[in-house]
């Protein structure tokens, strides 16, 4: 299970705009730097973050090597209906990570 | 969760007494930060250390060992009883006989009391416990304890810190008494006070202990680091908590 | 093209990695756009002019939609002018996300200007950039 720290609200009014926060510990080794030996670290990154809410497609990102170790990404969404908030993160070496919130929309 | 709850009570006051900057002239590492590594820090849903900080949250309710305690079994909730107690290690422990810094205390538990094996210096087991307890501290102020037996190991410190060594012949002093707030290589030379251990470093992409960043700076300096369990490193922290005192603690922090 | 087969040689041989060029950037860019014109506007790009380390660049980027059905940010592009590769990461918008923002943390190789291009749903391309000092830590430990 990765270490997964989401920040979303547990309530909601129905049409509010809240601020969604996922942050993953991840290496993001970025296939650039060198080793002890001298030899290229291989690249290790999540490359893949997509987040649902009640299976619709709410955000989408593509990382490249360019984003920063335990990456962080914060976006908007629009409160529409009570339900569940799902994250995927995805990368090198078959890595997949979920994680899930509940909120209620009044 | 409920570290996150008292966090963010904490939140507001210690970004208060933060904003205060200390009346003797002493700054933390954190008022030579830019605005925005300072709002990263501050962002409890965004702090990178936070993860590690979870990680411990989990770390304290298992079970460990042959005698299958976990830290909750003996320590309950830790927001009671681990309050204050990362700011006040290094300490003389009379159960091993020795000074020990937190990490050094969290493994006198695991050996001791949990009869587990003892969790590898700068490991993630060790460092997100490290981080969790260091957290229950947040806002507290540095208060090394009055012991005796501690005096010998701070004078050592002092001396170490006040040294010159290394290719470069420089000592602790030189860039952090000396020369603190003026630049080397681009970077601001913090004062050098350990306020934030175990400190999440953007250098090293990593939490890390102050033992950590001790050794990085002997190997910066050109000099040769010592051995991990050589009594140096407690020396110096000792020294440097001593020199700290009564400001107040920010762990885990960040810093670049 | 001898330029490209020098620095996929230098790769190999030296232990730093190769540098982007503009000229990478600006066909990381043209992937993305063709030929459609860069309109100026629209996208405010927030990162601290001065970073203290490379490794965690905090960044915002906001773009000005009324993220209606009819006019609203499909799409946003960011990129870098120094780091080994050009791309930083692509991200996809709907009207579900009521705004454009996206809040987070870069890594930067060298002082650099950081390009970020918002794709409106009119199939219009808005950009800004900043440029960004970058310093490192004087004191670098060793790996082991």
């Amino acid at each position: 299970m990765a270490n997964v720290l989401v920040n979303a609200p547990k309530t909601a009014k129905k049409g509010q705009v809240v601020e969604i926060k996922a942050l993953i510990m991840h290496v993001m080794e970025t296939g650039f730097r060198p080793g002890t030996n001298g030899r290229i670290i291989p690249r290790n990154i999540i490359e893949d973050f997509t987040a649902t809410w009640n299976g619709r497609e709410i955000f989408r990102m593509k990382m490249s090597p360019a984003i920063a170790a335990n990456p962080f990404v914060s976006f908007s969404a629009i409160a529409t209906e009570s339900g569940t908030i799902a994250f995927r993160w995805g990368g090198d070496e078959g890595f997949v990570a979920e994680h899930q919130v509940a909120i209620t929309v009044t | 969760m409920r570290a996150f709850a008292s966090a963010a009570v904490l939140l507001a006051v210690f970004t208060g007494s933060l904003a205060l900057a200390q009346s003797d002239g002493r700054r933390s590492g954190y008022q030579d930060m830019g605005p925005a590594l300072q709002k990263m820090q501050d962002d409890d849903t965004a702090n990178p250390a936070m993860l590690f900080v979870q990680a411990g949250a989990t770390a304290w309710s298992e079970k460990a060992g042959a005698a299958g305690k976990s830290c909750a079994d003996c320590h309950g909730d830790p927001a009671v009883s681990m309050k204050g107690v990362a700011a006040r290690y290094p300490a003389f422990s009379r159960e091993a006989g020795r000074p020990v810094d937190l990490e050094g205390r969290i493994n006198l538990c695991r050996t001791n009391h949990q009869q587990a094996p003892a969790l590898a210096s700068e490991s993630d087991g060790l460092l997100a416990l490290s981080a969790y307890v260091a957290l229950q501290s947040r806002g507290q102020p540095i208060a090394p304890p009055n012991d005796v037996q501690l005096a010998v190991l701070r004078a050592q410190g002092a001396e170490i810190y006040k040294r010159r060594q290394g290719q470069l012949n420089l000592s602790c002093a030189n860039c952090h008494d000396d020369n603190p707030a003026k630049k080397l290589a681009g970077a601001t030379i913090p004062q050098g006070h350990p306020t934030g251990y175990p400190i999440y470093r953007l250098e090293w992409q990593a939490l890390g202990s102050l033992k950590r960043r001790l050794r990085n700076c002997v190997v910066g300096m050109r000099a040769e680091a010592w051995p991990y369990d050589a009594t140096e490193y407690l020396a110096l922290e000792s020294y440097l908590m001593e020199r700290a005192r009564g400001m107040a603690m920010d762990a885990p922090a960040l810093r670049p | 093209m001898l330029r490209r087969s020098f620095l996929a040689g230098a790769i190999t041989v030296l232990p730093f990695a190769a540098q982007a060029t503009p000229e990478a950037l600006a066909a990381a860019i043209k992937e993305v756009t063709g030929d459609a014109p860069l309109h100026e506007g629209k996208v405010a790009l927030d990162i601290p002019p001065l970073v203290e380390n490379g490794n965690a660049v905090p960044m915002t980027v906001k773009v000005d939609s009324p993220m209606t059905a009819d006019d609203h940010v499909k799409a946003i592009h960011v990129f870098n002018e120094k780091n080994p590769q050009p791309h930083v990461f692509n991200a996809w918008l709907s009207p579900a996300n009521g705004q454009a923002r996206i809040v987070t943390r870069i890594k930067l190789a060298d002082t650099q200007k950081v390009v970020a291009i918002a794709e409106t749903s009119k199939g219009e391309f808005w950009a800004a950039h900043a440029d960004v000092i970058v310093t490192i830590a004087a004191c670098i430990e060793d790996i082991t």
